[in-house]
């Protein structure tokens, strides 16, 4: 059962018209350039939705091509980069980024270089800590006798 | 549990163990239908419905407001002619509309008259339609393909959204429920 | 009759995986010489049983034989022959069974070239790959079988997916895979010693050439996939830290702190604890990876569509391996001594700082991979991690590993000091410096430190060769001399570290890419990056299973013709697919690259690019496999490799 929706979802996804690895189209293009490459700053932070693990930009996806005008136009109206970003946000979630927010929930995620590097650091103590303690140095007694047998 | 080297070469065991746990728990919901990795969850949980005002297919439109003064729950059905899984989804919404469930439809990025001929030709479950050809009333919802459908309750609230096609189960274990639930 | 022979052949090996991981095991625990001497017969013959059953899955393909499901799943009688052969490993049934065969043939590899093993450890690395093979091999009996039959038999079949029909797919799995499975040897290596109680110098020098041998071929997996992506996919892109993509660097960065942490355990018996546990890992996260790209977990555009419960199957499977290795590691690895005591600043704490941040990368990365599964899981929030973070984290971890890359090969063993050490290598740095300033002008800073470090980088390869010949310190036939007698390794790793150098100034010099999208008719003219780009004409071009549009399109700059692209849009009927064909004109330094795109109103959308150093990147990747291939064929590997004494040598003098 599970495997049929899964497998629907799946052509659901392939029904989209054209679902070519299809190329973007030139006119799309800002005539700004500064504004276009604005633009394609902010799309190469956005997910495509249908193929998941593309940027908008990348994608060739009918709904990447409309999140790519919706992009174009707010720049040309002067929002912000973050004010493009929570748009997207507000309507298909933190999923839609695909540099996750720094919040409690991915605090983890973005500490993880740091935290990885610490346990590294920790086990490196610990295991210089076991090394064997060095010999207890000879007492007066035990380096005559030592002296004794050495020299002939 | 002392910092020492046993506790420590124990570590990658449990930390497996742990990892292993929760793979287990994610494919048992995965196979109850529960979980879904590549589902994108719906923004409008419990929130009211965008602003939108769209243009019918044979006659007139509807808008968020017209949503918001329903007399009950309606399910709200994204579609479009040339998607094959809307097709097989459009014999079970005849089957539930029959059973009395209101359902309004939107047809997407369907542009031209095939969208009322499909109507025509396989039989019209929607109580109202509207049409969005450029798409954009769909991106206010989230949408990310056809079909995807939602309930909405009589003040305009979303309640129920499910990325996909509509199958006998998903309508018997959640969407009647959701439906009763918000009478 | 070929498809049953197939499946009775592989009913068979599943038998003789049985024994194989039973017998031998059980004769190494008794001291039963001639248990443990059956070891390389089972295994030798569960290859051949095996080889069989692929063989009959080919054969099955080529001769278009529909009644088998898979065939008719994924092939077409119009498929080119090459394409049916490697199609046999592009669905997931398919592609289980060559990971099966590969495993057989590591047990048959060792079987055979471990014959300066002792009986001990031969019998139980020989079980332990047994085992691993009975457990994927049930897999595919049970769960993912490819014999299985279709009746009636279709007349014909479902074609494959025609991305998937590329000379690139021919090569990428097998090699991948052989770079994953082939992991599994040092992972028995490692199991075997934690049974056998010991691990000395000896292993260390067993266990490195079957990981350098597993880490070419990853190596080589790992650029082929990239470069494939590049040409295939068309957006010029060549990484995306997919999760799949993750789930091979995964290994292949704890591969790499395998190899290296094996030296010292070779060496200088230390760090023993840290190989085993790589070696664990690495194997370990190899089969992860198959787990998680194959039961639908994860989100990506290399998953194959498969159900949960198969997961189920690979994740209880998984549990055995890597539960069961790692408890015994638990259990024995305490009893592990180490003898070798080193400073700090030594070769051997270089090595220690390289494993930390080798490994921190992978848990980095990992970390990065499976986060929006826990998120989902635990807090039902949606969050997707992409390549801004992977690239935000990865690089300050990996710079680090640059800088240490060139000065640790120089440090002596036990006890060394820095200063001399930079003495030696500091016109590298000052290259390095000039390179990276240079690069500034052209570049983001970013990128121009990444050239910087690769200049370093590849400098720094050289430097511990320079040293040894004493280059302008002698006479030059002196020199040559020297040079000639270097053991290979040396070589080796200097290929290897040049060849990591050389991939990050490809990967820096891409930061220059530029790019444009323009609607052209033919006859007109592009203008790009100093190139002008010609559309001459578009017209029809039908292939085997597939029409294609082409375009032809003339480069030439200061109106020289430099080459003539066709790039096409091909559209296969049966799947009903379009992709596109980008084509690529490479001088070594960057690539021109274009794609056709749809055609309107008798124009046509083209996509070109200018890749600048992207070659290099795929070098780089074949510069460090030629790397671990010079270090494989040095004969101090395979000449004079230690025996163990026999019993300890007796005090002559007693005090």
């Amino acid at each position: 059962m599970t495997k049929r929706l899964i497998l629907l979802l799946l052509a659901a996804m392939l029904a989209w018209p054209g679902i070519t690895w299809a190329i973007s189209d030139p006119s799309e293009a800002l005539a700004n350039p500064s504004a276009e490459k604005r633009a394609v700053e902010i799309g190469e932070q956005l997910r495509c939705l249908v193929c998941q693990n593309e940027s908008i930009e990348d994608s060739g996806a009918d709904l990447a091509r409309d999140l790519r005008r919706i992009v174009r136009q707010q720049v040309t109206a002067g929002k912000t980069d973050q004010q493009v970003i929570d748009w997207m946000v507000s309507r298909y979630g933190n999923f839609v980024r695909l540099r996750p927010p720094f919040n409690a929930l991915t605090f983890m995620l973005w500490a993880s270089p740091v935290v990885a590097l610490l346990i590294g650091c920790l086990l490196l103590l610990v295991g210089r800590r076991r090394r064997a303690p060095p010999a207890a140095p000879l007492s007066p007694a035990e380096t005559m006798r030592l002296k004794g047998l050495l020299e002939p | 549990m002392r910092l020492d080297r046993r506790t420590l070469l124990a570590a990658p065991l449990g930390f497996t163990v742990l990892a292993g746990g929760a793979f287990y728990m994610i494919l048992q919901r995965m196979q109850k239908g529960t979980f879904d990795p590549r589902g994108v969850p719906t923004m409008l949980s419990n929130k009211p419905l965008p602003d939108f005002n769209l243009p019918g297919i044979d006659g007139d439109g509807f808008g968020s407001a017209d949503l918001a003064r329903t007399p009950g729950p309606v399910v709200l059905n994204f579609f479009a002619s040339w998607c094959a899984p809307c097709v097989e989804e459009h014999r079970l919404l005849i089957n539930i509309a029959n059973q009395g469930v209101p359902i309004w439809g939107i047809a997407y990025k369907d542009a031209g008259p095939q969208a009322g001929a499909f109507l025509k030709q396989r039989g019209n479950p929607y109580l109202r339609t509207a049409r969005d050809d450029a798409g954009r009333v769909a991106i206010d919802f989230g949408i990310t393909g056809v079909p995807e459908s939602f309930v909405v309750d009589r003040h305009g609230i979303v309640r129920w959204h499910i990325g996909g096609p509509l199958t006998a189960q998903i309508v018997v274990d959640q969407l009647m429920p959701t439906m009763r639930a918000w009478v | 009759m070929s498809p049953e022979l197939g499946h009775f052949a592989l009913a068979l090996a599943v038998a003789l995986a049985f024994a194989q991981a039973i017998i031998p095991i059980y004769g190494a625990w008794r001291r039963d010489a001639r248990l443990m001497r059956a070891a390389p017969a089972l295994a030798i013959g569960q290859l051949l049983a095996l080889a069989t059953s692929y063989g009959c899955l080919i054969w099955s393909s080529v001769t278009d034989d529909f009644s088998v499901l898979n065939v008719a799943e994924n092939s077409h009688s119009l498929k080119p022959l090459i394409y049916k052969i490697s199609g046999t490993w592009g669905n997931h049934e398919g592609s289980i069974l060559l990971w099966c065969l590969i495993l057989a043939l590591c047990g048959g590899t060792v079987a055979l070239f471990g014959r300066n093993l002792p009986a001990s450890l031969r019998a139980r690395v020989i079980g332990v790959l047994g085992a691993s093979s009975c457990g994927f091999m049930l897999f595919a009996l049970l769960e993912s079988n490819p014999f299985l039959r279709l009746f009636p038999a279709p007349m014909e079949g479902r074609d494959m997916n025609p991305l998937l029909q590329d000379p690139g797919l021919a090569f990428h799995p097998p090699m991948l895979y052989v770079g994953y499975v082939g992991f599994c040897v040092p992972f028995a290596f490692a199991v075997a010693a934690l049974l056998e109680g010991r691990v000395d110098a000896a292993w260390g020098r067993w266990v490195r050439p079957w990981t350098l041998a597993a880490w070419c071929a990853l190596t080589c997996g790992i650029a082929l996939g990239s470069w494939w992506s590049y040409y295939v996919l068309g957006w010029g892109g060549f990484w995306f830290w997919d999760p799949v993509e993750n789930a091979s660097l995964l290994p292949w960065l704890t591969g790499t702190a395998l190899l290296h942490s094996a030296l010292v355990v070779e060496k200088r018996e230390a760090l023993k604890t840290w190989t085993v546990l790589l070696a664990i890992g690495t194997f370990s996260l190899s089969l992860s990876g198959t787990f998680l790209v194959r039961s639908g977990i994860l989100n990506s555009v290399h998953s194959f569509a498969t159900d949960p419960a198969r997961g189920v199957f690979i994740l209880g499977l998984l549990a055995v391996v890597i539960g069961g290795s790692l408890l015994l590691f638990a259990l024995r690895a305490p009893a592990l001594s180490n003898t070798g005591m080193f400073a700090p600043v030594s070769r051997e704490g270089a090595l220690v700082l390289n494993n930390i941040l080798l490994c921190s990368i992978a848990a980095v990365v990992m970390t990065g991979t499976v986060y929006p599964l826990f998120a989902d899981l635990l807090f039902s929030q949606k969050i997707s991690v992409g390549p801004p973070f992977f690239q935000a984290t990865v690089f300050p971890l990996a710079v680090p590993v640059f800088a240490a890359m060139s000065i640790g090969p120089l440090l002596s063993w036990k006890r060394a000091t820095l200063g001399p050490v930079l003495m030696k290598i500091w016109w590298a740095a000052i290259v390095a410096l000039v390179v990276g300033s240079v690069a500034a002008y052209g570049m983001h800073a970013l990128p121009a430190l990444a050239m910087g470090a690769a200049a370093w980088m590849i400098l720094g390869a050289f430097a511990d060769i320079i040293e040894r010949i004493k280059l302008f310190r002698l006479p030059a036939r002196a020199s040559f001399a020297r040079l000639v007698g270097l053991p290979l390794a040396s070589f080796g790793a200097a290929f290897a570290h040049a060849g990591l150098g050389v991939t990050v100034a490809g990967i820096a010099g891409m930061s220059m890419a530029t790019d444009s999208i323009d609607l052209v008719k033919p006859g007109e003219i592009v203008h790009m990056a100093g190139y002008d780009w010609q559309l001459v004409e578009l017209h029809d071009a039908p292939g085997p299973n597939y029409e294609a549009r082409v375009a032809t399109i003339k480069v030439s700059r200061d109106g020289q013709l430099v080459t003539t692209l066709s790039p096409e849009r091909r559209n296969f009927p049966v799947q009903g697919v379009t992709t596109t064909e980008a084509k690529i004109h490479t001088n070594g330094v960057r690539d021109l690259y274009a794609v056709l795109g749809d055609e309107r109103e008798g124009a046509a959308v083209l996509r070109l690019h200018d890749n600048v150093m992207a070659p290099w990147i795929w070098f780089g990747g074949l510069i460090m496999a030629i790397g671990g291939m010079l270090s494989l064929a040095d004969r101090r590997l395979r000449v004079g490799a230690p025996v163990r004494a026999r019993a300890p040598a007796r005090n002559q003098a007693t005090i």
